[in-house]
C-alpha cells in the first residue's frame, strides 16, 4: 500500500528559503571555527595514522574461518553461508575426512574454500547463519590486491586472518 | 451409477465429509483430502508394518445404541453423528469404515504427534550440518512442523555404529536411523534380497546387515532414496552437493527401453545426481543403481567439444560452417545408392524424423541402426538396451532394425558404399566395423558426444549433445511416449543431433522451417499417423501410450499383484 506523505505547508516567509539558509550556516560557522582554533579534529593522517584501535567490537571487516583450542578447523563444509551470501562471494567444494583421521567422527570439511573479497559486502549474514561457530568477520578492512585472482581468499587465507577463537561450543566431543 | 456409488463411502476428515472407495487407507484419503498426515514407516509401494507411529490421528465412528435405546438420528445428508473415540488409530494400515470421522487437528493428535516427535528425536544426532539428507529429510521437516522445538533428554545419547559400509555403493549411519524398516521392507519385498534387519532391543536397536552379506544387488540405492532421515547415503553422492543449491529437472532414464522416469538434480551445468520419479505404468518408484549411476561420462575430458575435420593425416579443428561444407562438398560427389546413413535408437523421435528427412533428401540407398542388447533383470531393466527401438521402427520406418549392418559391411567391402554418416553410434566398438573397413570409405561422418576409435577414422567429425544436453520424445517398451528434457547445457560448440543434421540438409540444398525441437514434433504429428493430434504438452511428465507393444514390466506386474492382494496400496 502506498503511503501518502504529507507535506508541511510553509509560511510565505519560510518559503523564502532564506531563514532556513541562514541557520543552515550558523551550524557550519560554529563548526568551522570549533575547527580552526583547534577545539575538534575530524580528520586522520591515513594510513600513517589509523583508527584500528577505535573500531567497535561490532566492526565488520573480512569474513574469515576460525580454528578452535584444539587445533580443529570449526568449518564442516554445510554450505549454509554460501547459500545465504547475497553477492554470492563465498564458493566451498566439501570432502570426507579420511577415517584415520583424530576427527574422522566429524565426517566432512571444506577441500577448498574461497571468498571473492571483490564480491563481498561485509554483511555479516555468514557469521549469522553459520551453525558450527566456524565463520566470523574480523576487523580486517584494508584489502587490497594487484589482480583479481589476488582477491579471492583461499582456505588458507581465510585461517590466516581468522587465527584460533577459544571459548566456543565443543559439539563433537566423543560423548556427545 | 447405482452400483459405483455402493462402492464409496462417506468419510468425515476435519469436519468435512467426502467420499472414498471401500478399502482406502485412512492416510490415503487424508491425502486426496487435501490433508497431510506426517508419516516415516509408510510407503505406498510396501507394506504397512505401522511401527512410527507418526500418523497417529483421532478417530471416531458413530455411537452404538445401548440395549432399548434409539439409534442415533441421521442429519439431512444421511450422516450420523460422530463419537470420538478417545485413543488415537494409526493412519497409514487401518482403512476407513462408513461414517467414520478422522480428525488430525484436534489437540490429541498434536500431542501424539509431538510426543513421537520428541522420543524419535532422544537419540538423533543434531548433526544436520554435515548431514546430506538435510533439505529433504522428514524429520527435519516434521520436527519443525510438530516438534516440541527443545529437548527434555538430559541423558547420555546412545552410541551406535556409523559410517558402515553396508554394500559396495551405500554407507549407513545407524545413529541417524528411526528404525521406519523400509529399507528392509523394500529388500525384501521388492527387490528381493533380504539382507537387512534390526538386531539389540530397545533404544539400543541397530539397523544391520545380515553376517557375511552385503547391500549389493542392483536396485540398492533405491533405498537411499525411500530413507526418510540420513541414515543411508549413497557414496557416489556423499557430501558432493547441499539438496537446496540443486536444480530438479523431470526427463527420463536413457539406458535400456523402459525408459524409467527420472529426476535429474544438477547445479551450474553440472549433474550431481539422479532419483527415479513416481510412474506407476512405468517405473513404479524405482530404477536400477546401474543406470542411474551412469551420467559421469557426460563431464569426461574425452567429449567433444568442437568439429573436427580431417587434413591429411590429423584432425584439425574446424568451424560448424567447414565442417558441414566439407561434408556437403564430399557427398554431393557421391551418388545416393553409395551412401549408408547408420542412425542410433539412443536418438529421439525428433531427431530420427530428420534423420529421415536426410535419407530421403540424399536418396541413401541404405539406413540402419545399431541393436544393443542384454539380459532383461525381470525387475525394470530391458532386454533393448536402446531408448528408443520403437520409435526407430515407428518415426524412421525400419521394420527390423539392425538387419541391415552386415549388408553394409559387404557394400563397403564390395566398394558399392562409398559413404557412411554415423550419427550417435560408435561404429568400430558398438556394431563391430573394423577401422580398416572404415578406411576404405571416400568419406564417414560420425557425430558422438565422445572421442572414439571411429572418430579416429572419420573425415568429419562433429560433436554432438549427450542425453541430458537435448529435448525430445522418445517410445518405450510398452509403447508409452515419454519426454527427455533438457538438463545442462552442452560443453564447448556442440549441438543437438536434430541441429546437425538440419544443418546437413540445408548445406546440401535442402531448406526448412525448423528453428526450435518443438517444430520437429508439431511435424511429427503431421507425418506419422500414431502421433496426430498431439501435442507437445499433452505428452506431460509422465507421457501417454501411443502404440501398443505386448510388453509388459515385471516389476510392475509383481506391484499389481500385491495390490490386488491388498497388501500394498500401490
Amino acid at each position: 500500500m502506498a503511503i501518502v506523505v504529507k507535506r508541511p505547508k510553509l509560511k510565505w516567509w519560510e518559503q523564502l528559503y532564506i531563514p532556513g539558509i541562514i541557520s543552515g550556516m550558523r551550524v557550519t560557522l560554529g563548526h568551522f571555527i570549533k575547527i580552526v582554533s583547534g577545539k575538534k579534529k575530524v580528520t586522520m593522517q591515513y594510513p600513517e595514522e589509523k583508527w584500528d584501535e577505535h573500531l567497535p567490537e561490532h566492526y565488520r571487516g573480512a569474513p574469515a574461518l576460525v580454528k578452535d583450542e584444539q587445533d580443529r578447523e570449526r568449518c564442516v563444509a554445510c554450505q549454509l553461508c554460501e547459500f545465504i551470501c547475497p553477492p554470492r562471494a563465498i564458493t566451498i567444494k566439501p570432502e570426507e575426512i579420511p577415517s584415520d583421521d583424530k576427527w574422522a567422527k566429524v565426517e566432512k570439511r571444506p577441500k577448498a574454500f574461497d571468498i571473492d573479497m571483490i564480491r563481498c559486502i561485509y554483511c555479516g549474514l555468514c557469521e549469522e547463519v553459520c551453525p558450527e561457530q566456524a565463520i566470523y568477520l574480523r576487523k580486517d578492512y584494508a584489502i587490497t590486491g594487484t589482480s583479481r585472482e589476488e582477491m579471492v581468499h583461499d582456505k588458507d587465507r581465510l585461517y590466516e586472518i581468522g587465527g584460533v577463537r577459544v571459548g566456543l561450543v565443543n559439539k563433537w566431543n566423543e560423548l556427545k | 451409477m447405482s452400483e459405483e456409488k455402493s462402492d464409496l463411502i462417506d468419510v468425515q476428515i476435519n469436519g468435512e465429509w467426502h467420499s472414498f472407495p471401500k478399502g482406502t487407507r485412512m492416510i490415503e484419503a487424508c491425502r486426496e483430502a487435501g490433508v497431510e498426515v506426517p508419516h516415516y514407516c509408510y510407503h505406498p509401494k510396501l507394506t504397512s508394518p505401522g511401527n512410527c507411529r507418526m500418523c497417529l490421528v483421532e478417530m471416531g465412528m458413530p455411537p452404538r445404541p445401548r440395549p432399548g435405546e434409539d439409534p442415533p438420528e441421521p442429519d439431512e445428508d444421511g450422516h450420523l453423528p460422530i463419537s470420538w473415540i478417545p485413543r488415537p488409530a494409526i493412519a497409514c494400515a487401518n482403512t476407513i469404515a462408513p461414517n467414520m470421522g478422522i480428525n488430525t487437528e484436534s489437540a490429541m493428535t498434536e500431542e501424539c504427534r509431538k510426543g513421537v516427535m520428541e522420543l524419535l528425536l532422544a537419540n538423533h544426532p543434531l548433526d544436520c550440518p554435515i548431514c546430506d539428507q538435510a533439505g529433504e529429510c522428514s524429520l527435519q521437516e516434521f520436527s519443525v512442523e510438530h516438534g516440541k522445538g527443545e529437548s527434555r533428554f538430559r541423558e547420555q545419547k546412545v552410541k551406535k555404529p556409523k559410517n558402515v559400509e553396508v554394500g559396495p555403493r551405500i554407507r549407513l549411519d545407524d545413529e541417524r536411523c528411526i528404525m521406519c524398516s523400509r529399507c528392509v521392507r523394500f529388500t525384501d519385498e521388492i527387490a528381493d534380497d533380504p539382507v537387512l534387519g534390526f538386531t539389540d532391543r530397545g533404544s539400543h536397536t541397530v539397523l544391520t546387515v545380515y553376517p557375511g552379506r552385503e547391500l549389493a544387488n542392483n536396485y540398492s540405492l533405491n533405498t537411499v532414496d525411500i530413507c526418510p532421515v540420513g541414515a543411508l547415503t549413497s557414496n557416489d553422492f556423499r557430501f558432493q552437493m547441499r539438496v537446496w543449491f540443486m536444480k530438479e529437472t523431470k526427463t527420463i532414464d536413457v539406458n535400456c527401453a523402459t525408459g524409467a522416469n527420472v529426476t535429474v538434480y544438477s547445479r551450474e551445468d553440472k549433474i550431481y545426481r539422479i532419483t527415479p520419479r513416481q510412474n506407476n505404468d512405468v517405473n513404479s518408484d524405482w530404477m536400477p543403481d546401474s543406470h542411474r549411476l551412469n551420467f559421469h561420462w557426460i563431464e569426461s575430458d574425452a567429449r567433444l567439444t568442437d568439429p573436427l575435420v580431417k587434413k591429411g593425416d590429423t584432425h584439425k579443428q574446424a568451424t560448424w560452417q567447414e565442417a558441414v561444407a566439407t561434408s556437403a562438398d564430399a557427398l554431393a560427389s557421391l551418388e545416393g545408392s553409395e551412401i549408408a546413413v547408420i542412425a542410433s535408437a539412443r536418438m529421439t523421435n525428433e531427431e530420427l524424423l530428420m534423420t529421415n528427412r536426410l535419407v530421403k533428401h540424399l536418396g541413401a540407398g541404405h539406413v540402419d541402426t545399431v541393436t544393443r542388447t542384454g539380459e532383461a533383470d525381470g525387475y525394470l531393466i530391458s532386454a533393448d538396451r536402446n531408448p528408443n527401438t520403437n520409435g526407430v521402427k515407428l518415426v524412421l520406418g525400419l521394420d527390423d532394425p539392425g538387419s541391415q549392418i552386415d549388408a553394409i559391411k559387404e557394400g563397403i567391402e564390395q566398394g558399392r558404399i562409398k559413404a557412411i554418416i554415423a550419427l550417435q553410434e560408435n561404429l568400430v566398438e558398438d556394431a563391430d566395423f573394423s577401422a580398416d573397413l572404415l578406411g576404405k570409405l571416400d568419406f564417414l561422418l560420425t557425430s558422438y558426444p565422445l572421442a572414439n576409435p571411429t572418430a579416429d577414422v572419420a573425415h568429419v567429425v562433429l560433436p554432438s549433445a549427450g542425453w541430458a544436453e537435448k529435448s525430445g520424445t522418445m517410445i518405450n517398451v510398452t509403447g508409452r511416449l515419454q519426454r527427455l528434457n533438457q538438463v545442462i547445457d552442452g560443453p564447448g560448440q556442440t549441438l543437438e543431433s536434430w541441429e546437425i543434421i538440419r544443418d546437413l540438409i540445408q548445406a546440401t540444398g535442402g531448406g526448412n522451417g525448423i528453428y526450435a525441437v518443438n517444430d520437429i514434433f508439431k511435424q511429427l504429428t503431421q507425418e506419422v499417423s500414431e502421433f496426430e493430434g498431439l501435442t507437445w504438452g499433452q505428452i506431460g511428465d509422465l507421457g501417454i501410450p501411443l502404440i501398443e507393444t505386448g510388453e509388459t514390466i515385471p516389476l510392475l506386474e509383481r506391484e499389481a499383484e500385491r495390490k490386488a492382494k491388498g497388501l500394498i496400496v500401490g
